[in-house]
């Protein structure tokens, strides 16, 4: 709900809020410089005194007014004509021409109201209503992503919009709620939907009839210190029934122009002390610095416009419709989807559209908005849920376990829960094991056992989906067949052979890169952008399942490359290691923005095996600025599988890479890659302890053995593996 | 063609003798280009003792900006009332403000006065921008204001 908040209002009023951040930001300018540059009266000048000077130097005054950035200006008449100036007020002489900024006013207009008059105005301030719809339910998705105000400045994970989307939010809301909210005030008080205004005191009925105070007889000015003046306007000549006008920072009154009497005060009314404070607030005038950093946080709206396009873009790629969908006050099943690349809500939409065939009213929604309250039909629950990095929660449920554990008692619908993962890694489904078994121990009642879908077998699903059917007296089959992003055409240009000798053939193979059209190269889809480390999907011929390798380049190097040994009996190794030069095949991108080397100038410290080397030696070729890069690389034989051996020479004098650590496992002295980590135990330690980044890559049980090694390795500076994964300083990419 | 008799009477609860006796007047403001926002213009009537008499328009339609026009808000308090629909848009720099009222023949050569009072935001306010006293004779010829006002004619 409240993402569907956040959403329309963005899209629907991206333009309209772009021009005001951008005309409110070039408008916050100036303030500031109007202070810089007025001349400043000195501490303790009142009003009497200026008013003396300026007459002096322009015996025709009619009115002096003092702007709140200090900037006093004169407006007088001469022989019949007007004249005005910006006035130094220790001379009363004119130094500056009073006219207004022609660009001020043409930023203005467009500010606030697109040169349209009062719908115009209506129109800027439907877009700051909605600046302030997204910034409201904005700091509602922010507190629920980074897990609860207290982390509002934690560090954020994810691809790179959405990261950066948030990062400047959290920084900027402040400001565009403060100038949002002053804007709708302002344009309720232009209405006249405001008690304000019209403070101006009853002209006096009576006078003294007389003329010739001069300015120094008035008492009031004397007392007036010129900080406090806002105007004072002078008599008409030749008109005894006129009177002085003044108006300070506390309200206004009339002075005789006989004897120099107060004749009427009429201080300033609450309502008008709120609507002044409400337009320094939002314009910067009287407050120039709050101006700029309102003006410099408005900057980051666009940026902000345009990261959230490309999440809604990337969000609506990455997950298939769901036809039908039901409200959640509605529907009779809830399906909540857990999923961190999309995988699953494909899963989701099978069991949906099943579902809804059979006659059923489906509400499928992101785990993230779990909310039993508004599940008044519900008959049943059903989770699926994949599983980020060791166990985390995947990114569309975040906050779901909290929020289930924060419940008083369970929900009486009853629970099926459905993990999806691969078997290969430890963790496997340990997130969806987690909410099984939280919803345990809240005593919520199980629709059917918990189970699990290994690496998206259609199989798996189809058994469980008997197994849901039973349960509800339907007829369910589940027929799933994974989506399959849109492919590009890669073809080899070269490729080079390693391994033979020693039983491990492998290929290191580069591809061209695909010709990226504009809007892609634009909105950075597909092979338009891509880093070492992220990972490539290959669709075999015969199967629809993709398989995933990591890239061995990025997208400045020119060239895709991937390293792949050949599996006996497999489908995807066995057909791209007998690619020849100019043969094609389908690929996708995914992007793996966890496994990088991150910003900052720390030590790298990388440890790969076999084919794990592609990442890692991505990352050094990548190296240009020279960051310390410490290689630990685990082969069987120098002679045969020593991949990029000759690139590491020249990377090594390059300066791209620091050192150079092998392990060699066949011959004389076999030794593991893990075995050359702890052959430089205190090396490592010290680098760690100096910040580096760890980065690991390769086979699942050379990932464990490197693990244990640097458990040993930093007991003694009292570290482990864990608290550097906690950090982000220590990440594995493991098959 | 407004017709501005019945709204002068009523506003104001003047009796001017002879007063059923009424001619269009046709009222022409032309503003100078003074480099800034529309100006509001307040123009009304005063009498031979220099008592306000009755508005004849407002241009200018927020009444939170009428404070600015200030020998016409001196008079009236600032009462939105004294120009109840006889309010139009403010007056752009360069344009002209043209309008045509029934008045009164009684207004006309017997001391009365017509003031326009002009402010535009951000610059000077400038009350009694014109002043220009309303007889026959001077019906056509134009009289020029002290800051916005190019000409004002009014013509019968």
């Amino acid at each position: 709900m409240i993402r569907v908040l956040h959403r329309w209002p963005g899209l629907l009023a991206l333009v309209l809020v772009t021009v005001l951040a951008l005309s409110g930001a070039a408008l916050s300018i100036f303030p500031a410089a109007e202070r810089l540059s007025a001349p400043q009266a000195e501490a303790g000048l009142r009003v009497a005194e200026l008013a003396t000077r300026i007459q002096v130097a322009y015996p025709g005054v009619e009115q002096i007014r003092r702007a709140p950035s200090g900037r006093i200006t004169a407006y007088w008449f001469d022989q019949g004509t007007p004249g005005a100036a910006v006035i130094d007020p220790a001379t009363g002489q004119g130094v500056a021409s009073a006219d207004p900024n022609q660009t001020v006013r043409w930023l203005t207009n467009l500010h606030r109201s697109l040169f349209l008059g009062d719908g115009g105005r209506i129109a800027m301030a439907l877009g700051a209503a909605a600046m302030l719809v997204l910034s409201v339910s904005g700091v509602a998705l922010v507190a629920r992503r980074v897990g609860g105000w207290r982390h509002w400045f934690a560090p954020l994970r994810g691809p790179l919009a959405g990261r950066l989307h948030v990062e400047i939010a959290r920084i900027a809301v402040l400001g565009l709620m403060l100038s949002s909210t002053t804007a709708l005030w302002m344009t309720a008080s232009t209405f006249d939907l405001l008690p304000d205004g019209g403070a101006v005191p009853t002209f006096p009925n009576e006078v003294s009839g007389e003329m010739g105070a001069t300015i120094s007889d008035l008492a009031t000015l004397a007392t007036t210190p010129v900080a406090d003046l806002r105007e004072l306007s002078f008599p008409y000549p030749d008109d005894p029934t006129d009177v002085f006008t003044l108006k300070t920072d506390h309200g206004t009154g009339y002075l005789d122009q006989g004897n120099g009497a107060l004749l009427v005060w009429a201080d300033l009314t609450g309502w008008d002390r709120v609507s002044e404070t409400i337009y320094m607030l939002h314009t910067g005038q009287g407050a120039a610095m709050l101006g700029l950093v309102l003006g410099l946080m408005a900057l980051g709206l666009p940026a902000m416009g345009a990261t959230g396009v490309l999440i809604w873009l990337t969000g609506r790629r990455g997950r298939p419709r769901i036809r039908g969908n039901q409200s959640a006050a509605r529907a009779e099943t809830i399906l909540l989807v857990g999923s961190e690349g999309g995988s699953t809500w494909g899963f989701a939409a099978t069991l949906h559209a099943a579902l809804t065939d059979a006659g059923q009213s489906v509400h499928t929604a992101p785990m993230s908005t779990f909310a039993p309250d508004r599940y008044a039909r519900a008959d049943r629950i059903i989770v699926l849920a994949s599983t980020y990095g060791d166990g985390a929660s995947p990114a569309s449920a975040n906050g779901f376990l909290d929020r289930l554990a924060a419940l008083d008692h369970a929900p009486k619908a009853p629970l099926a829960v459905l993990g999806f993962g691969d078997r290969n890694f430890p963790a496997y489904c340990a997130f969806a094991k987690a909410v099984s078994a939280a919803a345990e121990a809240k005593g919520w009642s199980e629709l059917i056992p918990f189970d699990t879908v290994d690496r998206q077998s259609p199989q798996d699903f189809v058994r469980w989906g008997r197994a849901l059917g039973q349960a509800m007296g339907l007829d369910l089959e589940l027929v799933h067949q994974p989506a399959v992003p849109a492919t590009e055409t890669l073809t080899l240009i070269s490729r080079r052979d390693y391994g033979a000798e020693v039983q491990v053939p492998t290929a290191i193979l580069r591809f061209a890169l695909p010709r990226a059209t504009l809007w892609k190269r634009l909105s950075g889809a597909g092979f338009a952008r891509f880093n070492a480390g992220d990972l490539i999907g290959i669709l075999p011929e015969g199967s629809p399942v993709p398989r995933l390798y990591s890239l061995a380049s990025a997208r400045r190097d020119g060239f895709v490359e991937i390293v792949v040994r050949k599996h006996p009996g497999g489908l995807g190794s066995s057909q791209l290691t007998a690619l020849e030069p100019g043969e094609r095949v389908a690929a996708f991108l995914r992007r793996n923005p966890g496994f990088q080397p991150g910003r900052g100038s720390a030590p790298l410290i990388l440890i790969g095996a076999g084919t794990g080397i592609g990442p890692l030696a991505g990352f050094v070729r990548g190296n240009a600025r020279r960051r310390p890069i410490h290689l630990f690389f685990g082969m069987r034989h120098p002679d045969s599988d020593f991949f990029y051996g000759e690139e590491m020479r020249a990377w090594q004098q390059e300066g791209r890479l620091s050192r150079l650590v092998t392990a060699v496992s066949r011959g004389g002295r076999p030794r593991y890659v893990q075995d050359a980590v702890r052959d430089d135990a205190a090396e490592v330690a010290r680098l760690v302890r100096n910040g580096a980044r760890v980065l690991v890559c390769g086979g699942r049980d050379m990932a464990a053995g490197v693990s244990d090694a640097l458990v040993e390795i930093l007991a003694p500076v009292g570290l482990t593996p864990a608290v550097l994964k906690a950090e982000g300083r220590y990440v594995e990419d493991v098959y | 063609m407004k017709s501005l008799l019945a709204t002068l009477a009523l506003t104001t609860a003047l009796t001017l003798p002879g007063y059923a006796m009424a001619r269009p007047v046709t009222l022409t403001t032309q503003l100078n280009n003074y480099r800034g926002d529309g100006a509001y213009l307040a123009l009304y009537v005063s009498d031979s003792s220099g008592a306000y008499v009755g508005s004849l328009w407002m241009a200018g339609g927020k009444s939170k900006y009428y404070e600015h026009l200030t020998d016409w808000y001196r008079a009236t308090g600032g009462d939105p009332a004294q120009v109840n629909g006889i309010t139009g848009a403010s007056v752009g720099a360069g344009r002209s403000l043209e309008i045509t009222l029934d008045l009164a023949d009684a207004l006309f050569d017997a001391g009365y006065t017509l003031h326009i009072d002009a402010a535009v935001e951000d610059m000077r306010d400038s009350p009694n921008e014109v002043a220009v006293p309303l007889t026959t004779d001077g019906a056509g010829t134009p009289v020029s204001g002290r800051r916005y006002i190019a000409s004002f004619t009014y013509d019968m």
